[in-house]
């Protein structure tokens, strides 16, 4: 008994040891591939100077820092309205009260139209057109405008990952949930949505950090933010590094963000499931 | 003879052209045990989930105490409160615990508070000895518990009917036993149960009326010494003795 204990522990972590030598050898050899290779190319020496010049790194970095405290902003305040009414649509559409039915084309339409369009057009119609009818300030600013057609967009993607979130929830658990006394939206909010929603939490994250990059659309029409001041400093130094600095901004929001999730999933699962397979 | 609580009058259902009901009467009487027999596709599940108003039905009435409950409109919510229902697949909520599946609908419904409706979650799976079990997630329990925590689910709403629907076919043969000690109790403790099943033995043993079904038609309705002795029908003999032929008698 003892003996067999010892002999499975033994073969698990000679498995776990080759597995990490593997790892470790092709990763290295990818790495080792691209720093020895790449500065051997003949026209690396410029690439250096232009794109990962030091010294315009280190003098654009607080600026971008600056402006980019605006695309967080922006993040900030559209995704809430985001996820509301993704939310309002995808129940909206899968609603099955004949009452609804012209709210349920409305919601169709919406998608169908929103998502047929690129993004940069909703930007430039929405943030300059609804501008231009008039308004007095501070609400024609095509900072709102362009929050306004992320919002329109991204919620007409996002319906539809909480609409297929909500159908792979089994009828059996609505069954259960209306023969306890429960009313259609309480079994939507209570039961549906809780399971919906888990499920759909990674491609939701997935359109998250694509937000979050597409928030610098919105300096399309304006507003200063880190991708225009990056330009503006490309432009005044005639030096790509402010692209690269912009580019590593990204990455430090983007990367633990969806680390943070995965954490997050993983800890849940291991909350309510019972034995795994490995 | 006790007062009737449920009462169906020639009941239709169909789903699209497959009619699987065709004209079901039945008088449930008040805290007796009524069960639903017959082969598989005979419209046993299917008449459960009408007295619960889950499906609506096509045609005829079903009466709760005497209120016609089938009328198109009537609303459905109270009612489900006064009949429960337990399936064959247990559906209880994966990403709730034990105890939140149990005290949903009375917190949400009944308006019960959350103090009084976890202690009578604690009091039910202490009765059906589940008391351990009340921060498990159902993934983390066998099928018998499952299914137990399905019962007392339905339970906590306190209604006066509960309707079993196979709740043992899913259930490996060593987990049944402890599935039917809950239903024995319930019976015991003079609950109205109408049950649709497969175990033979136990629907003799317990039930007050069996109900022989077959193509949508109740084709034997009795005691079970009467049914189960004493088929009158041809086609109620013929199952009877496939049955007692697979040993499941």
């Amino acid at each position: 008994m003892g003996t067999i204990t010892g002999r499975r522990a033994a073969y698990e972590r000679a498995r776990k040891r080759r597995s990490t030598v593997v790892a470790a050898v092709s990763s290295l050899a990818v790495v080792t591939a691209i720093v020895v290779l790449v500065p051997k190319m003949p026209r690396w020496d410029r690439v250096h100077e232009s794109f990962f010049n030091g010294e315009r790194f280190a003098n654009s970095l607080p600026r971008l820092l600056d402006a980019f405290v605006l695309d967080v902003k922006i993040f900030a305040w559209s995704m809430p309205a985001i996820v509301v009414l993704a939310l309002i649509v995808a129940i909206t559409r899968n609603s099955r009260s004949a009452a609804l039915f012209p709210l349920r084309i409305l919601t169709i339409a919406f998608t169908d139209i929103m998502r047929g369009v690129p993004i940069i057009l909703w930007i430039y119609l929405i943030g300059f057109g609804v501008p231009g009818l008039g308004i007095d300030r501070p609400w024609n600013s095509p900072l709102i405008w362009g929050s306004v057609a992320l919002v329109l967009t991204y919620a007409a993607y996002i319906a539809e990952v909480f609409r297929a979130g909500i159908e792979s929830v089994h009828e059996s658990q609505r069954a259960a949930a209306r023969s306890l006394g429960l009313s259609s939206w309480q079994t939507m909010r209570h039961v549906v949505l809780p399971q919906a929603i888990r499920r759909v939490i990674p491609p939701l994250m997935n359109d998250m950090v694509s937000l979050q990059k597409d928030v610098a659309l919105v300096s399309l029409i304006g507003p200063i933010e880190i991708l225009r001041q990056a330009g503006i400093d490309k432009s005044k130094f005639a030096n790509f590094t402010p692209y690269i600095a912009a580019a590593v901004v990204f990455l430090l929001i983007t990367i633990p963000l969806t680390r943070t999730t995965d954490w997050l999933i993983e800890r849940e699962r291991r909350r309510t499931t019972g034995t795994r397979i490995s | 003879m006790s007062a009737t609580k449920i009462s169906l009058r020639d009941v239709h259902k169909s789903f699209g052209t497959n009619s699987v009901l065709n004209g079901i009467d039945l008088d449930i009487a008040e805290g007796t045990v009524v069960s639903l027999i017959g082969p598989s596709g005979s419209g046993k599940s299917t008449l459960l989930r009408c007295i619960n108003l889950l499906e609506p039905i096509d045609d005829g009435q079903i009466f709760l105490d005497g209120i016609d409950i089938s009328v198109p409109g009537f609303d459905a919510n109270p009612v489900r409160r006064r009949i429960g229902m337990v399936f064959q697949n247990f559906n209880l909520f994966p990403h709730m615990s034990v105890q939140d599946n149990i005290t949903l609908s009375p917190i949400r419904t009944l308006g019960v508070n959350k103090a009084t409706a976890r202690a009578k979650a604690a009091e039910l799976l202490e009765r059906f000895g589940l008391a351990d079990k009340v921060n498990a997630f159902p993934d983390q329990l066998s099928g018998g518990q499952q299914q137990r925590v399905a019962i007392v689910r339905a339970l906590a709403i306190e209604p006066e009917v509960l309707l079993l629907d196979e709740i043992t076919s899913s259930l490996d043969p060593e987990l049944v036993g402890e599935v039917l000690d809950v239903v024995r109790e319930l019976k015991t403790s003079g609950m109205t149960l109408v049950l649709a099943t497969h175990e033979m033995g136990f629907a003799r043993d317990i039930s007050d009326l069996v109900c022989l079904l077959d193509g949508g038609h109740i084709i034997e309705q009795g005691l079970p010494s009467q049914v189960f002795s004493a088929p009158q029908s041809e086609r109620a003999q013929q199952f009877l003795e496939r049955i007692i032929r697979a040993g499941r008698l």
